[in-house]
């Protein structure tokens, strides 16, 4: 019996888990959180009273029916929380469990490893106060606490609209929703959108409930800069007309859309290719999520697409591993990459109304932090770049002037460096290069490597 | 000669490729210099960084003070730092028969003039108190020192450019032919480029190229386990080794501390690929904590490794072909490359220039691999796989 070891509790995974388990699999789901849901279906703490019902909203019976599916699974799965894979070599997972560290055997590999914000650096994005639009939300969905008093939500995603409203009934104060994407850009892009109707109406409510709310709401917007001393005081934008504003505020989310965390589909051996939509290299596979043989992906650890997606690729990719193992089941596999197919083509389509703001990130001064990590300045990449013999790709970059090389690997600071990189060379992203990735995923201790054998 | 010429072709833009054009457009030489890739992208831009005088092979000392005092001049040489930093070498043995072993060394090292200081507990651990229990002894070295390499390559090749060196960077070499008294040397776009001498300090890939000329010599591709840490508290000033090379460690000034240890894996220099087993990480971590135990709770960031050519008596080959007039090697440097490229550039520039035959340069011939090597007991201890297993050249002779 071969081994199949999934990465990721998410939807994607326990989607996944759910068909291979239903053709007598009992599969290891690896997950690095306490609880499973991934980010978007992410469960408070169990002693929180929090209304997740509320808080969900439209997605609720979503939310409970995943949770409900997954809490039938426990028993049929080797399922490990708290658990990183922190390297892969050939079928061998490196683990990090209670401080630990150990290995596991997987002849076949599911990554299902989600998504994170991606972030375009601007004066003040590292001030105390400053959080990912994703973080913001984790804080609310896992602890119950608000970022801040007041809010300001910034960035170019229809998720700070979302966020926005969770704020609001959870007591915030919502100061602004200003998205760097002007109205016409969001009307162009309205065709793709159709993909998914019942996202887009979603959408549409939420622009609704922030105008009810009274809370301003601003298209087109021109970041200028986070203000505060030693802690966020303001923000201040320029808008579609060209007016400043400046909002107080005590926190500031920052949405620009997702990144796929592919670091572990990338030590596994997955390649990559240039995506211009989204502007990032993502992991290759095919219609069903084989990257090569024996490693499959899926969910937004791929190609961004959303939970609805995530939860279809995952039990498509399942239905391809047992595809390969022999057990091929196409009336259940074909309306499922439809599907897929379907609500990727939304993403794309919000990734292209959305956009990543590239100009943005090129105009940038050079005191503008690029990397926090390594406190490396815009700047200093510039610098490095316009001598003699520079880099002009960014792992080069990034070995002369140690952006990206801090604590966090390049995960947060990676697609503003290859857009700066790319500005400085005047090529596109792609010829800007991939930071290329390598262990441990996420920082590990010395002392999770046991004693010296006396 | 056919086209555009120049004096020497060096083929290789690694620091010995940089430093031997550096010091040949010193001494007015015409130079091009031809990197398949760019300048400091392999081994020397993904070494250790150590600048070792202690322990070395006692016939490169001459080699390697000179290389030192060029390291101590390097900003007023070069015209911009590398992080030099004179941070003194901790080589520390854990019983009887390793401190015999570094005594050994140290009366080596004390014949060519480097001080050394001798430490047994509990002095040593008076004088490093985070150096944890299981070192018995250790010789200290003052006046060895740092540096980054992944800024000493470009920035020698700078200062080569700025003396008229043209640097010829994602130029790959397809071919090298004898030409009358000199070559012709042809890259992957079909630019042909004469030359009356020729380096070869092409890495892991030299020896295809000194084949070429009918001469060869048993490189093996390997690389260090490397990892870097987050930026912990200061501890450590002195750069950190045992005996056995399960531990050697420096930490730079900002905190992060930057490990290397045996055994060496076998890379792929087709490929270019330079695995790092997390097995061969976590012993070094386990390896690490032991001897820092203040380090314990840091945390590990990245791995990498870079392909490094080995030989069997484990020391490089420097100076002329022995079987074309104005083709010279300098390649295979063993892992301790780093700390001799100056004097090597240097030696090796006088070498061409002057046509005389720099003593330093002596013991590095290929001349000694016309028969079969004699193979280093190091070659032995610190890989994994005896890399001369299967290799004829290598077993025709027991070690």
């Amino acid at each position: 019996m071969s081994s199949i070891v999934i990465v990721g509790a998410g939807a994607a995974g326990i989607a996944a888990a759910e068909v291979l388990c239903a053709q007598g699999h009992r599969p290891v789901l690896i997950d690095e959180a306490e609880r499973a849901g991934g980010q978007g279906y992410r469960q408070p703490a169990p002693d929180l009273a929090l209304d997740m019902r509320r808080l969900m909203g439209s997605e609720a019976a979503r939310y409970e029916a995943l949770h409900r599916r997954f809490a039938a699974l426990t028993e049929r799965i080797d399922y490990r929380p708290r658990t990183l894979v922190w390297a892969v070599e050939g079928g061998t997972l490196h683990l990090l469990r209670e401080g630990r560290a150990e290995t596991i055997e997987a002849t076949t590999l599911l990554l299902a490893t989600g998504a994170m914000d991606r972030i375009a650096p601007m004066p003040g994005w590292t001030l105390p106060g400053v959080f990912t639009l994703g973080g913001a939300q984790v804080a609310l969905k896992d602890q119950g606490c608000l970022i801040g008093r007041r809010v300001a939500f910034l960035g170019s995603s229809p998720l700070l609209l979302l966020a926005a409203r969770q704020y609001r009934q959870m007591g915030g104060e919502v100061a602004v929703v200003a998205d760097t994407t002007g109205l016409a850009a969001k009307a162009r892009a309205l065709p793709h959108l159709l993909a998914s109707p019942r996202t887009l109406l979603r959408g549409l409510g939420y622009m609704a409930d922030t105008l009810r709310a009274g809370t301003p709401l601003l298209h087109g917007v021109t970041p200028l800069a986070i203000e505060g001393d030693g802690h966020v005081e303001s923000l201040r934008l320029r808008d579609a007309a060209g007016r400043e504003h400046r909002f107080a505020c005590d926190a500031v989310a920052l949405g620009y859309g997702l990144k796929p965390e592919s670091q572990l589909a990338d030590l596994a051996g997955a390649s990559f290719a240039y995506d211009t939509d989204f502007r990032l290299f993502l992991p290759k596979t095919d219609g069903f999520g084989r990257a090569r043989p024996g490693l499959y992906l899926a969910g937004d650890g791929v190609a961004i697409g959303g939970a609805d997606a995530a939860e279809a690729s995952g039990a498509l990719a399942a239905y391809a591993i047992l595809s390969d193992l022999g057990k091929p089941n196409d009336a259940a596999a074909i309306p499922l990459m439809r599907r897929v197919v379907r609500l990727r083509r939304f993403q794309r389509g919000l990734a292209r109304a959305f956009a990543w703001p590239v100009a943005q990130i090129r105009a940038q001064a050079a005191e503008t932090v690029l990397c926090r990590c390594e406190s490396v300045t815009i700047g200093a990449v510039r610098a490095a770049m316009a001598q003699a013999l520079g880099p002009v790709e960014v792992n080069r970059v990034k070995a002369m002037t140690r952006c990206g090389m801090g604590r966090c690997q390049g995960r947060v600071c990676g697609p503003a460096l290859q857009e700066i990189v790319a500005a400085a060379t005047a090529r596109d992203g792609a010829a800007a290069g991939r930071l290329r990735g390598q262990a441990p995923v996420k920082p590990i201790a010395l002392a999770a490597a046991g004693d010296i054998a006396p | 000669m056919r086209g555009a010429s120049t004096d020497v072709a060096i083929i290789g833009g690694g620091l010995i490729g940089v430093w031997t054009a550096f010091f040949l457009a010193r001494r007015g030489q015409r130079v091009v210099l031809f990197e398949r890739d760019v300048v400091g992208a392999q081994s020397s831009g993904t070494n250790f960084g150590n600048l070792r005088l202690q322990g070395r092979f006692p016939g490169q000392y001459p080699l390697a003070l000179r290389s030192h005092e060029l390291w101590e001049d390097f900003e007023a040489l070069i015209g911009e730092g590398c992080e030099f930093a004179r941070t003194g070498h901790l080589y520390c043995a854990f019983d009887a028969a390793e401190q015999a072993r570094l005594e050994a060394y140290a009366q080596v090292s004390q014949q060519h003039g480097v001080v050394i200081e001798r430490l047994e507990q509990p002095e040593l651990r008076k004088r490093f108190p985070w150096l944890g229990g299981r070192a018995v002894a250790a010789t200290y070295s003052p006046r060895d020192a740092t540096a980054n390499p992944r800024l000493a390559t470009p920035a020698v090749a700078r200062a080569a450019r700025r003396l008229g060196v043209e640097i010829r960077e994602n130029a790959r070499v397809t071919a090298v032919a004898r030409h009358g008294a000199g070559f012709v040397v042809t890259t992957a776009d079909g630019t042909e480029l004469g030359c009356g001498a020729l380096v070869n300090a092409a890495g892991a890939w030299a020896v295809e190229m000194a084949e070429c000329f009918g001469e060869t010599a048993p490189v093996f591709a390997a690389g260090p386990p490397q990892f870097v840490t987050e930026p912990l508290p200061f501890v450590m000033a002195p750069s950190l080794q045992t005996i056995d090379g399960s531990v050697i460690a420096r930490q730079t000034e900002r905190g992060n501390v930057i490990l290397a240890g045996y055994p060496r894996t076998a890379a792929d220099a087709v490929g270019n690929r330079a695995p790092v087993p997390p097995a061969k990480t976590l012993a070094a971590m386990r390896a690490l904590a032991g001897l820092v135990p203040a380090l314990a709770h840091g945390h590990v960031i990245r791995v990498w490794s870079g392909i490094e050519g080995y030989l069997p008596d484990m020391i490089p080959v420097i100076g002329r072909s022995e079987t074309t007039p104005w083709l010279f090697h300098a390649f295979g440097f063993c892992g301790h490359g780093f700390q001799i490229g100056p004097g090597v550039g240097h030696y090796l520039s006088d070498m061409i220039v002057d046509g005389a035959d720099p003593p330093p340069l002596a013991p590095f011939s290929i001349a000694r691999f016309r028969t079969s090597a004699t193979i280093s007991d190091k070659f032995h201890k610190e890989f994994d796989d005896r890399p001369d297993k299967g290799n004829r050249a290598l077993s025709a002779r027991p070690s």
